[in-house]
């Protein structure tokens, strides 16, 4: 095996691909890519069935198409193409060998076939359960079996990508510590493997709860556990994204992190705490002490938002400093106005930034504060914030990455490059209004996951107000907007991945070149010419401060909201 | 050496932090502890908190006890399917049942008034969500959840269900009234 091994210099990047590894991680790519294009068919059928006006699918189809829109994406999308960043992090970005490529593919086949069982299953009509699948509603075993084997080869994968760090390692391919970008990756796959084993403990016995086995299985215990997988299936995303943001943010701009501490610090902070976050959706939950509820909902004491408030600092920061060294250095904001805005990786990558903190990050906080749940919890202000963090979050930089990946990874052109230039505005901005209008209506107190807001058939139906009926009409024209930007990535992808001009592969060697850093004892700090009052990066400071006033005023209006309603206690 | 490749330097861990960094840090990290004490300072203080009272039980024995209110304090019935509504005292215990796909009895609260409202599911999973006041609690079978409530405004109210129960979950909703006394 060993002697046939090839290494690709790709001569665009720079960047050296291990043969095994480069064609596991297209193929992942390519099977999420897949499953992106089937969950967006689903999006626009949920969407266009919640626009009242529209309606579209009945009760029974549109149940079973929001079950399978749910883990086409959050679960089998993103999972598949995170497992081919982890391959990226670790093999491509440390020069060696991929570890045991038989076993990634034993890998990739699994998750393969449980993806495409478990959507059968749902398909059968028999397990329009939801995502996440509460007992004691049952689906086929056949659904929980598909997860199962989904969740085995992802846990596979994640033993491939350590692995290929101890090959790396082993034969001296770099020097030093992983690059920054790795760490981050290394925080995703712990992340994952803590939420893979939660997903086995809760769906191994509901598996054999739905063919006989066992007699019942505590609904409560059930959330408890199955929201350790759920909600820390989405702190792998966020792990993984912000390392590709810091990974484009050095591809672009050939920014420097700036302080390495700082932002290896972030993601440890990540390790500790982040998982703690399935308290999120067990707040108004019967059985559980306030005692439990605020540690865990608040991450111990947020230290894990103080973790996204730094990387949402030091991402941008490092962008301005680059910039500023370059000569973009007047005034607040030049290193910003003249950033490549035409370039999709850039601009995809910083709509998903902007967005991913300020909607996604603000309304995560707020909901997620024991209180204040109370007036949120299950409308459908939940799924507003969520596709604020797995959308515009981790779809949106994943479309960011995959800009960059053509060319590199695939060796083509890419088709179409006037509609990739305005995709990521199109997708981004189009999702902004998306969540805006679902938070908004859930305010107003519509369901999450409900067939009719006027409730027909029901013999004491709610009249919802105009407003309501308002915004869900903008949720269904905004989604509509959003599902054309994400089909128009899909075209771009797959066009030019089939039809794109072939691009030059570079030298090929059979060894690994090693990575060749300069290393030097000393501390370097950043020239101190750039910047305004001592400050290296005063615009992405600013932006921060902005930030920070947009998140206390949300907070405390929501407090004020909560303090006008029913006594409770 | 940027952030994809391997620390420049070996001793990267020294490396001082920026100014705008270490600012950053410290302003983010006083607005964590700001959040995180919010939340005990509205137990001793804030009006809007859950008892956290919770019990295990059967659909039996809570229907029981359900069945047994309305029997006492029911002071008209509504619609075709002649569905209680029920005045019971303020101050005492409330029960509401959740199940496929409707909420029963319907509940009339003096303005107020406190009330120990019961909360719990017969089947599956549901969500109890008052509207237009914007509460939102889960239900759960096997589980009955008392909470505190003390109605602040009089009108007539609606309970949906927000957590997925099966095919009628959008049927599923009810009233609830609050009176002036």
């Amino acid at each position: 095996m060993a002697s046939k091994e090839v290494y690709r210099t790709c001569p665009r990047s720079g960047l050296q691909f291990h043969d095994s590894a480069e064609t596991l991680m297209k193929a992942n790519a390519v099977a999420g890519v897949v499953f992106l294009l089937f969950g967006g068919v689903l999006a626009l059928l949920v969407a266009l069935t919640r626009w009242p006006a529209v309606h579209l699918l009945s009760a029974d189809w549109f149940y079973l198409v929001l079950t399978a829109h749910g883990l086409d994406m959050l679960v089998f999308w993103i999972i598949f193409f995170e497992i081919a960043v982890l391959y990226f992090c670790s093999s491509t970005l440390l020069r060696c060998r991929l570890a045991t490529p038989r076993m990634a593919w034993l890998a990739f086949a699994l998750m393969l076939i449980g993806a495409v069982t478990t959507n059968v299953a749902i398909f059968q009509g028999n397990s329009s359960v939801m995502m996440t699948s509460y007992v004691p509603m049952q689906a086929s075993p056949v659904f929980y079996l598909g997860l199962i084997l989904f969740a085995v080869g992802a846990l596979i994968g994640c033993f491939v990508f350590f692995g290929t760090l101890v090959v790396a390692k082993a034969e001296k391919t770099y020097q030093g510590s992983v690059p920054l970008v790795t760490f981050g990756a290394v925080t995703a796959a712990i992340i994952a493997v803590f939420t893979i084993a939660s997903g086995a403990i809760i769906l191994i016995p509901t598996f054999l709860w739905s063919v006989g086995y066992i007699k019942a299985i505590d609904p409560l215990m059930y959330r408890v556990i199955w929201w350790a997988f759920g909600h820390s299936s989405q702190q792998i995303n966020v792990a993984a994204h912000i390392a590709v943001w810091y990974a484009i943010a050095a591809i672009v701009f050939g920014a420097k992190p700036m302080s390495e501490r700082v932002s290896r610090g972030a993601f440890l902070l990540y390790i500790f705490f982040l998982q703690l976050a399935s308290a999120h959706h067990i707040l108004v939950d019967p059985g559980i002490s306030s005692e439990w509820k605020v540690f865990n909902t608040s991450y111990a004491m947020y230290l894990a938002v103080l973790a996204s408030m730094v990387h949402g600092l030091t991402i941008p920061g490092a962008i301005e400093v680059a910039q500023r060294e370059k000569g973009f250095n007047k005034g607040l904001f030049e290193w910003l106005r003249k950033a490549p805005w035409s370039n999709p990786v850039f601009s995809a990558m910083f709509i998903s930034l902007i967005g991913f903190g300020f909607l996604g990050g603000i309304s995560g906080v707020m909901m997620g504060t024991e209180q204040l749940n109370l007036i949120i919890h299950n409308t459908i202000y939940v799924p507003g914030h969520f596709h604020a963090t797995v959308v515009i979050g981790t779809t949106l930089t994943f479309m960011a990455l995959t800009y960059f990946l053509i060319p590199v990874l695939f060796r083509r052109e890419i088709m179409f490059p006037g509609l990739a230039k305005w995709q990521p505005y199109l997708f981004g901005f189009g999702m902004y209004v998306f969540v805006l209008v679902m938070m908004g209506a859930g305010t107003l107190g519509v369901p999450r996951r409900h067939w009719d807001m006027s409730f027909l058939g029901a013999v004491m139906p709610y009249e919802f107000p105009g407003s309501a009926y308002l915004l869900m009409s903008l949720v269904g024209a905004s989604a509509v907007v959003a599902v054309i930007g994400g089909g128009a990535y899909i075209l771009i992808t797959v066009s030019s991945i089939l039809f794109g001009k072939r691009l030059e592969a570079g030298v090929t060697s059979s060894k690994p070149t090693p990575v060749v850093t300069p290393i030097t004892a000393a501390i370097s700090s950043h020239g101190s010419n750039i910047g305004i009052a001592g400050f290296a990066a005063p615009g992405t400071f600013v932006l921060a401060m902005v930030f920070l006033v947009a998140f206390v005023l949300y907070y405390f209006i929501n407090w004020k909201y909560l303090s006008q309603v029913w006594g409770l206690s | 050496m940027s952030a994809i490749h391997p620390p420049a330097t070996r001793l990267w861990w020294k490396q001082p932090l920026d100014r705008v960094e270490g600012t950053w840090i410290a302003i983010a990290f006083l607005w964590c502890l700001i959040m995180f004490f919010m939340m005990p300072y509205w137990h001793v203080f804030g009006k809007q908190n859950l008892s956290n009272e919770a019990y295990r039980t059967t659909p039996e024995v809570y229907s029981k006890k359900a069945q047994d209110m309305v029997d006492k304090y029911t002071v008209r019935t509504e619609t075709a399917e002649k569905i209680p509504v029920v005045h019971p005292p303020a101050g005492s215990d409330v029960y509401l049942i959740a199940r496929l796909w409707a909420w029963w009895p319907i509940l009339e609260l003096e303005k107020g008034k406190s009330y120990r409202l019961h909360l719990s599911s017969m089947d599956y999973l549901h969500g109890f969500s008052l509207q237009p006041a914007n509460i939102n609690l889960e239900v759960i079978p096997g589980y009955e959840m008392v909470v505190n409530v003390t109605p602040n405004e009089a009108g007539s109210f609606s309970i949906i269900c927000n957590e997925f129960c099966g095919i009628g979950h959008s049927t599923m909703a009810s009233k609830l009234y609050v009176v002036n006394k």
